[in-house]
């Protein structure tokens, strides 16, 4: 085997102190990166959750709508008209919007209202943990997740709140069905949705669309887009790259994640740049004597690059251990940290990359070097 | 002698810039072929170190030409001089210059290793090297637990691992106490004699005059004497003390015949 990767780890674990400099430097990096990158693939999820989930193929929704959590309504006539196109199988109404939930303490707190018709095509509630989603067809009937407890007072199946002054029954909990902005989701049938929330019952903030088996969905959207000029007909994947852009760009909460990872891949480059070089530095003499004994720029340089790799591989592995903290620890909280296979394998072609920029200060260092100093000291 | 393996030819070597730029060269012309011991000898500050690294191709002359293997060096960038020193070349040093984190086979192999030999066959002949070298017990131990001399011998064997044409040796006994000098001048010259190797010993030790076969004499960067004492004569001389002034006269050697 060569002798580059052991002089290379040699070097590297000979100054202590500078390899724990080093490490740090890398972990303090990467795990930055972690977190503000485990936090955009978090909050992306979590913008356009409620769509993922929805059972539709094209959303209609209310002109210059924005995300998904920016009510505005659109009239009944418009789901006859879109019931109407060819291609079309069901448009069911969807009706959102903020409410007041009465705790049984007598306190209040907003809510997230999410109504759909539990019978039909719509949104209702997953991951339940507790009752049926079908009992939200039941007067009154509620589902709220297990992460409001807390906020809502209410722990049980069975028990008893009340919504703008009309008694509500908790029958459903969910779990893991979390809203970024705080605000519970509390789900209910759509009527019950529209008094809440108080909508007029000939109104709806979406309607989901299911086009007929083998219809073509572009076809359908266009048709729709034609025939319900007042509204605009997005299908589900453009819905959720529209409310993920408004959420990550229009409101900057992309770009301060964006700007979090980049200010710690700079922090990090920096540091490792900075104890590698003058690790080379403190190294000179032997890669001189290298140079000198007629090794190619080629061979120290791979020396160079393997204590770059080697530190990397070090603080990934220990990087990766606290990401893995980090992650366990937010996993309950509304926004939870989350690493994905695809994440691991980005951030640690994201660290050796930092570390291979960071050799070349020393590279520079070490290409000057003069081989005829090994005489003189 | 044979066909030279290095050779400079009126070597000038300007060093450093402004008010500090010294000539430590002035028209140097010296050529040292294989299987003999050449001594190079002057005061401090003669310019020995300087025509060593020139001839070593560590540096390249102001003007003058530089003959290794008989191929000229002029127009060689950095990467092709460490070519150069690669295929002919072995250096010992002053401080040795060992790897203090690598054991003394692993220093040994590092010669090889960036000639791109790391196979079984190159740890063999490290081996070999070592034991050559008397080392053959030690070669586990890292610099920092060998004396000065071993230390040196370690040098040695790597400086002679890869079969260099040639070994350039900047005052290898100079951090060495007499009787641990007198072992490494011993190893040098068997290396010298048995193995057919040039081996050019930079010193201004005169202890070392019985071991050489020539010596040449450069002082203020000229060479003032080039000769070969008749065998008897260094070896009775061991004191040595006056062997560096004798210069020539019979045997010194014709370096100009060759334009
Ligand atoms: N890098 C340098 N810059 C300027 N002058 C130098 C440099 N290196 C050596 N010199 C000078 O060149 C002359 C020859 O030096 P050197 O070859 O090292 O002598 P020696 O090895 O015989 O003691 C000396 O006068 C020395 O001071
Ligand atoms: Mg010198």
């Amino acid at each position: 085997m060569s002798l580059a990767p052991k002089l290379a780890f040699r070097n590297l674990f000979h100054d202590r102190l500078r390899l724990i400099a080093t490490v740090i430097g890398i972990v303090f990096s990467i795990v930055l990166v972690t977190v503000q990158m485990g936090l955009y693939v978090s909050f992306e999820r979590m913008v356009t959750v409620m769509i993922d989930h929805a059972d539709a193929d094209l959303w209609i929704v209310p002109r210059g709508t924005k995300c998904f959590e920016d009510p505005s309504l659109l009239d009944e006539r418009e789901r006859f008209r879109a019931l109407s196109v060819a291609g079309v199988a069901s448009a069911a109404p969807l009706v959102i919007g903020f409410a007041q939930w009465r705790t049984p303490s007598g306190g209040n707190t907003p809510i997230f209202m999410i109504g759909s018709d539990p019978r039909g095509a719509g949104l209702e509630p997953w991951n339940v943990v507790e009752g049926r989603a079908d009992a939200l067809a039941i007067p009154g009937a509620v589902a709220i997740d297990r992460s409001y407890f807390d906020r809502l007072e209410t722990t049980r199946v069975g028990e008893y709140a009340e919504i703008g002054d009309q008694r509500v029954q908790v029958l459903a909990i969910t779990n893991g069905i979390r809203s970024f902005t705080t605000t519970p989701y509390v789900f209910s049938s759509i009527e019950r949705a529209r008094a809440y929330t108080g909508t007029a019952a000939n109104k709806a903030s979406y309607f989901l669309v299911r086009v007929t088996p083998g219809a073509n969905v572009m076809q359908v959207r266009d048709s729709l887009r034609a025939r319900l000029p007042d509204t605009e007909v997005l299908t589900t994947a453009e819905f959720r790259e529209r409310s993920a852009n408004f959420w990550m760009f229009g409101t900057g909460a992309g770009f301060a994640l964006f700007a979090g990872a980049m200010l710690g891949l700079i922090v990090g480059t920096v540091i490792v740049a900075q104890t590698l070089y003058s690790s080379t530095k403190d190294h000179l003499n032997e890669f001189a004597t290298l140079r000198a004994i007629g090794s190619s720029g080629g061979y120290i340089h791979k020396v160079i690059i393997f204590q770059a790799l080697l530190s990397a591989l070090i603080g990934f592995c220990l990087a990766s251990v606290i990401g893995w903290i980090v992650v366990l620890a937010t996993a309950d909280t509304a926004l939870p940290v989350v690493i994905t296979p695809l994440m691991t394998a980005a951030l640690l072609v994201l660290t050796v990359l930092m570390c291979v920029v960071s050799a070349v200060a020393a590279i520079m260092k070490v290409t000057r070097i003069d081989p005829a100093m090994v005489f003189t000291r | 002698m044979t066909e030279p393996v290095i050779e400079a030819i009126d070597a000038v070597k300007f060093l450093g810039e402004g008010a500090g730029r010294v000539q430590a060269l002035k028209g140097v012309s010296l050529a040292v072929g294989g299987g003999e011991l050449t001594l190079l000898m002057g005061p401090s500050g003669s310019g020995k170190t300087t025509l060593l690294s020139i001839l070593g191709c560590m540096l390249t002359p102001t003007s003058g030409t530089v003959r290794v293997g008989g191929r000229a060096t002029a127009d060689a960038g950095p990467e092709e001089l460490a070519k150069i020193r690669r295929e002919n070349i072995g250096f010992v040093f002053q401080s040795y210059h060992l790897f203090p984190t690598l054991n003394a086979l692993d220093n040994v192999r590092l010669a090889l290793d960036v000639r791109g030999e790391n196979s079984h066959r190159a740890m063999q002949k490290s081996k070999e090297a070592l034991a050559r070298v008397g080392l053959a017990l030690k070669m586990a131990s890292y610099p920092s637990e060998l004396s000065g001399g071993e230390q040196q011998r370690v040098a040695i064997a790597r400086a002679i691992v890869s079969n260099p044409a040639i070994l350039l040796a900047d005052e290898p006994t100079a951090a060495l106490d007499s009787e641990n000098g007198h072992a490494i001048m011993e190893v040098l010259a068997e290396i010298a004699r048995e193995q057919s190797r040039g081996v050019l010993v930079v010193t201004h030790d005169p202890r070392i005059v019985p071991f050489s076969d020539r010596i040449v004499s450069i002082e203020d960067g000229k060479i003032i004497g080039d000769k070969r004492p008749a065998d008897g004569e260094a070896r009775a001389d061991k004191s040595g003390t006056a062997a560096a002034e004798r210069t020539d006269k019979p045997s010194r050697k014709d370096r100009k015949r060759k334009p």
